[in-house]
C-alpha cells in the first residue's frame, strides 16, 4: 500500500520543530518501527523535494519488551515495534514525540523525569521482600512496566515538572508496596500519599493504554489499599 | 574511590550493587537506561541447584553440565565458584522480591536443555524483567545514598590509557553530545556482540560491540570469538529474529520434521536422555542436517500441542501470547515452524578468574567477557553468570583500586558512528562464513572481503568494527577442529591436544594474531 508519513522533525532541543511529509511503499504488516528502518535506510526526498535527513528515534528489542521506541503515533502513544500499518486503519500516518517530555531530537525525548519520580517515591525495599501466594502475580504484573511513559502521555493530571508522578511511578510502587510487610512506618507510603494518591483524579485514562497490557487500575486500587488503608498483603 | 561501570544490564548493575554494599561508590554509564538493555529480554530462567524438585540435584551436578556442554573449554575453578554461588544468588533474588513460584521446598524449577536435573528458576517467560525490576530498584536505593551515580544515555568513547593500565573512560552523552572523561578502574559490562550480526540475533541493537570493539583496538585481548551460539529454536520477524524460549521445550515442546511425509521426532529418536534438551549446540546442528535429508522437508516444526492447560496458563502464558501475536499461530493447537538463530556470544573480553583483562584497573563482566560458558552455554547459566561475574569483578577492582579523587573533564571530540549500511556489509559477510557448520574456503574467502573493506572505513568506529569481525573470523580459521558451537565440516573431530586452548585475539599496530593459550586461572 501507498502511504503519506507526516514525521515532526527537530534538530535539537532549542531548534523550531516543523512538519516533513514523505510518501513511502509497504504492506499493512510493517511496523513503525520497521518504517523508520527503512526510510532512514534510504536516500529520499520528501513531498516538496527536501531530503529526508536520518530520523532520530530510539530502539532496542524491537518486541516491545523495553518501552524504548514509544511515540505519538496518529494521536495516541504506542510502541513503533508493536504498532503495524494496517492497524491503523488511514494511509495517512502521522508521528510525533511524545508531548509530556522535552524533546532531544526528532522522535527522541528525555524520559529522566520518570526515573527522578521513583527515587523520589523510594521505589525500593526497605525490609526484605515477603512473597507469597497473594501477592506473587501482583508482583508479576508490575514488576513488567517499560517505563516507557505511554500512559503519562493520556493522564490529564500529569506534566513533567510536577509532584504528581502518575501510572509510570504507581505500578512499579505497586510491587514495593505489595511486598513490604505490615509496618508503622515505610518512607515510600509517605511519599506516594503525596506523590501520587493526593493528586490523581482516578479518571483512570491510563487504563487501556498501557503497551504492556498492565492492569493499570488494579495495581492503582492495590496500591492505595496497601499504602493509605494499610492493607498489607503480610504480617513478615 | 569510585569505579566506572560500563553498562547497566544485569552484569553492570551486581557489580553497582556489590560495590555499593561495600561502601564504594560508583559511575554506572550506559547507552540506555536499564529498562531498555538486553537483561530484561531473557526469558526462560536462571540455573541454580536449589534441590526443590525432589531429584537430589547437586552443585557438583551443575558444574558438570556446564562445563561438559561447553566442551571443557571454561576455567573449571572459575565455573565451580559460579555454580557454588548459584543458591545464594537466586534466593537473594527471591529476597529482593523476584516473584518466584515456591512449593514446600522452595523456588520452583523446571528443566532446560542440557540439564539432567530441573534446576532452572523461572517467573513465567519473562524471568530477565523480573530479574532486573528487582535490581534496579535495590541500585536505586544506593542512588539515593548516593553511592551510584548513573549515566543514562551515555557512550562509552575508549578508554584513558598509561602503559597498559587502564585509568578511566572517556564517555558522550548522546543527548547532549556532551563528551567527558571519568577517572578510575573501569568494569566492562556492555554486553553481547550482536552488533557484528545487525538485525540478525534475538538480542537487542543496543549491543552493538563497538565497546568491545574500541578495547580490542586499544590492546585489551579477546578470546574464543570464534564460539558464537545458534539458538535452535527462533523465527524472522521485522528487524530481527524472534526467539521461542527453551522453556517451550523444558515444559514438553517437541521438534519434528516431515519425513517421507510422516512426522519424524529426531531429536528424540537420536538422543533417548536428553531428547529435546540436548545443549543448543547439538539441537541446532541437528536441525541444519535433517533439513538436508533428500527424504525430508526442508522446515522443521516445534510441536507444543501436547502441553497442559494449567502448565500453558501457569508458566508459559507469555510464550503462548508472543506466537500467537508474531507468527499468528496459536501453539497449544499447531506447531510451529522454527531455524536456528545467533543468540548468544561465548566469546567475548578474555578474563581471568577474578575478572580481571589483559590490560590493569580494567575488568570486564557479563556477555561481553568470555568466561564460564566454554564452546556451548547452557540455557540459564547466561543470567547466573551476569550477576556472579558482576560481583567478582566488582570484589576485585575494590581490591586493586587505587584512591582515585573523582573529576570529570569536558573533552573535545567529533563523534564517530558506525553508518548503518557500513555495519550491514560486515554483517553480511560474517554471517555467510560463521553458519553452525562452517567451511575452510568461506572463512577465508570472508577474511580477503573483510580485508578489502578496510579502505572502506570512514571513521575510527568503522575500523574497530571491522578489526573485531576480522579477529572472529580468524580465530575460526585457525581453531582448526569441531567442538561446541564451532562446528567444521573440514575438521569435524575434536583435538583436545591442540584446542583444548582459549583462541586469543590481540592486535598490535594494524596486525591481527591469533594465538591458543592454555586456559588459565590467573592472569599471565
Ligand atoms: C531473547 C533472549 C532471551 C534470553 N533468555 C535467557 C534466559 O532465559 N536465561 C539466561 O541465562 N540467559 C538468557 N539470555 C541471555 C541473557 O539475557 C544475556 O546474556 C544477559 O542478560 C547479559 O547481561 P549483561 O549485563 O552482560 O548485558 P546486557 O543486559 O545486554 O546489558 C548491556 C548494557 O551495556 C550497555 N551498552 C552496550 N554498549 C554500550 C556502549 N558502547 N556504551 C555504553 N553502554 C553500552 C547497554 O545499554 C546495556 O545497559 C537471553 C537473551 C535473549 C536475547
Ligand atoms: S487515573 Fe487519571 S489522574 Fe490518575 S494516573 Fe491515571 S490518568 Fe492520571
Ligand atoms: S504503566 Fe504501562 S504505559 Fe505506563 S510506563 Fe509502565 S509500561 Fe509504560
Ligand atoms: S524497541 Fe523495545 S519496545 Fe520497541
Amino acid at each position: 500500500m501507498r502511504i503519506t508519513i507526516k514525521i515532526k522533525r527537530q534538530e535539537s532541543r532549542e531548534a523550531e520543530p516543523y512538519f516533513q511529509i514523505l510518501v513511502w511503499d509497504c504492506d499493512e504488516s510493517t511496523t513503525v518501527a520497521t518504517l523508520l528502518r527503512e526510510i532512514n535506510a534510504a536516500v529520499i526526498n520528501d513531498t516538496s523535494g527536501e531530503p529526508v535527513n536520518e530520523i532520530a528515534w530510539e530502539c532496542s528489542c524491537l518486541q516491545k519488551k523495553c518501552g524504548a521506541c514509544a511515540m505519538v503515533i496518529n494521536g495516541l502513544p504506542r510502541l513503533a515495534c508493536d504498532t503495524k500499518i494496517g492497524e491503523i486503519k488511514s494511509n495517512r500516518i502521522i508521528i510525533e514525540p511524545l508531548k509530556k517530555f522535552p524533546v532531544v531530537r526528532d522522535l527522541i525525548v528525555d524520559r529522566s523525569v520518570l526515573r527522578e519520580n521513583l527515587l523520589a517515591i523510594h521505589n525500593w525495599l526497605e525490609r526484605e521482600a515477603v512473597v507469597n501466594k497473594k501477592n506473587t502475580d501482583l508482583a508479576y504484573d508490575a514488576s513488567r512496566c517499560l517505563q516507557c511513559g505511554c500512559c503519562l502521555e493520556v493522564c490529564p493530571n500529569f506534566t513533567a515538572d510536577d509532584s504528581f508522578f502518575s501510572a509510570a511511578a504507581f505500578v512499579p510502587a505497586s510491587r514495593i508496596l505489595s511486598e513490604l510487610p505490615k509496618r508503622k512506618k515505610y518512607e515510600i507510603v509517605t511519599e506516594y500519599k503525596k506523590h501520587i494518591y493526593d493528586g490523581c483524579g482516578k479518571s483512570l485514562s491510563c487504563h487501556n493504554i498501557c503497551p504492556a497490557g498492565i492492569d493499570v487500575e488494579r495495581k492503582l486500587s492495590n496500591s492505595n489499599s496497601v499504602a493509605i488503608w494499610k492493607r498489607f498483603f503480610s504480617k513478615e | 574511590m569510585s569505579i566506572i561501570i560500563i553498562g547497566a544490564g544485569l552484569a553492570g548493575l551486581s557489580a553497582a550493587v556489590t560495590l555499593a554494599q561495600n561502601g564504594v561508590s560508583s559511575n554506572l554509564i550506559s547507552s540506555m537506561q536499564s529498562e531498555r538493555a538486553q537483561s530484561v529480554m531473557a526469558e526462560g530462567g536462571i540455573n541454580a541447584c536449589l534441590n526443590t524438585m525432589g531429584e537430589d540435584d547437586t552443585v557438583e551436578n551443575h558444574f558438570e553440565d556446564t562445563i561438559s556442554s561447553g566442551m571443557y573449554l571454561a576455567d573449571a575453578e572459575a565455573v565451580r565458584g559460579m555454580c557454588a554461588a548459584a543458591p545464594g544468588i537466586v534466593e537473594r533474588l527471591g529476597s529482593l522480591g523476584v516473584p518466584f513460584s515456591y512449593n514446600d521446598k522452595g523456588i520452583v524449577q523446571r528443566s532446560f536443555g542440557g540439564q539432567r536435573k530441573k534446576r532452572t528458576a523461572f517467573v513465567k517467560s519473562s524471568t530477565g524483567k523480573m530479574l532486573m525490576t528487582a535490581l534496579i530498584d535495590e541500585t536505586r536505593k544506593f542512588e539515593a545514598q548516593g553511592l551510584i551515580k548513573r549515566y543514562p544515555n551515555h557512550c562509552f568513547i575508549r578508554l584513558i590509557t598509561e602503559d597498559n593500565k587502564c585509568c578511566g573512560a572517556v564517555v558522550r552523552n548522546t543527548y547532549t553530545n556532551r563528551t567527558v572523561s571519568l577517572r578510575g578502574s573501569v568494569i566492562l559490562a556492555s554486553g553481547g556482540l550482536n552488533g557484528l550480526f545487525d538485525g540478525m540475533t534475538t538480542g537487542t541493537t543496543q549491543n552493538t560491540s563497538d565497546a568491545a570493539a574500541t578495547v580490542f583496538s586499544q590492546g585489551v585481548e579477546l578470546a574464543n570469538l570464534e564460539m558464537i551460539q545458534y539458538h535452535p529454536t527462533t523465527i524472522a520477524i521485522q528487524g530481527k529474529r524472534l526467539l521461542i524460549s527453551e522453556a517451550a521445550r523444558g515444559e514438553g515442546g517437541r521438534l519434528f520434521i516431515n519425513r517421507n511425509g510422516k512426522p519424524w521426532y529426531f531429536m528424540e529418536e537420536k538422543y533417548p536422555e536428553l531428547k529435546n534438551l540436548m545443549p543448543r549446540d547439538v539441537v541446532s546442528a541437528e536441525m541444519v542436517q535433517v533439513a538436508a535429508m533428500p527424504e525430508c522437508d526442508s522446515q522443521v516444526y516445534l510441536d507444543m500441542t501436547a502441553i497442559e492447560k494449567n502448565v500453558w496458563n501457569e508458566r508459559i502464558s507469555d510464550l503462548r501470547e508472543q506466537c500467537v501475536h508474531y507468527l499468528g499461530i496459536d501453539p497449544a493447537n499447531k506447531p510451529i515452524p522454527v531455524s536456528p538463530g545467533i543468540h548468544f556470544f561465548m566469546g567475548g573480553i578474555r578474563v581471568d578468574r577474578e575478572h580481571r583483562t589483559s590490560m590493569n584497573g580494567l575488568y570486564a563482566a557479563g556477555e561481553c567477557a568470555c568466561q564460564y560458558h566454554g564452546a556451548n552455554r547452557l540455557g540459564g547459566n547466561s543470567l547466573l553468570g551476569a550477576i556472579y561475574g558482576g560481583q567478582i569483578a566488582a570484589q576485585t577492582a575494590m581490591k586493586e583500586a587505587a584512591d582515585n579523587t573523582e573529576e570529570i573533564i569536558d573533552i573535545a571530540e567529533e563523534p564517530a558512528e558506525v553508518s548503518c549500511g557500513f555495519a550491514r556489509t560486515v554483517s553480511e559477510i560474517l554471517y555467510k562464513a560463521l553458519p553452525i557448520l562452517r567451511k575452510e574456503e568461506e572463512l577465508i574467502a570472508a577474511k580477503e572481503e573483510l580485508n578489502l573493506l578496510k579502505s572502506r572505513a570512514g571513521n575510527r568506529a568503522e575500523l574497530n568494527r571491522l578489526n573485531l569481525a576480522l579477529a572472529a573470523v580468524m580465530s575460526a580459521i585457525e581453531r582448526r577442529e569441531s567442538r561446541g558451537a564451532h562446528k567444521r565440516t573440514d575438521y569435524p573431530d575434536r583435538d583436545d591436544v591442540s584446542f583444548k586452548k582459549q583462541s586469543v585475539a590481540k592486535i598490535s599496530g594494524d596486525k591481527i594474531d591469533i594465538s591458543f593459550k592454555e586456559i588459565k586461572g590467573r592472569r599471565d
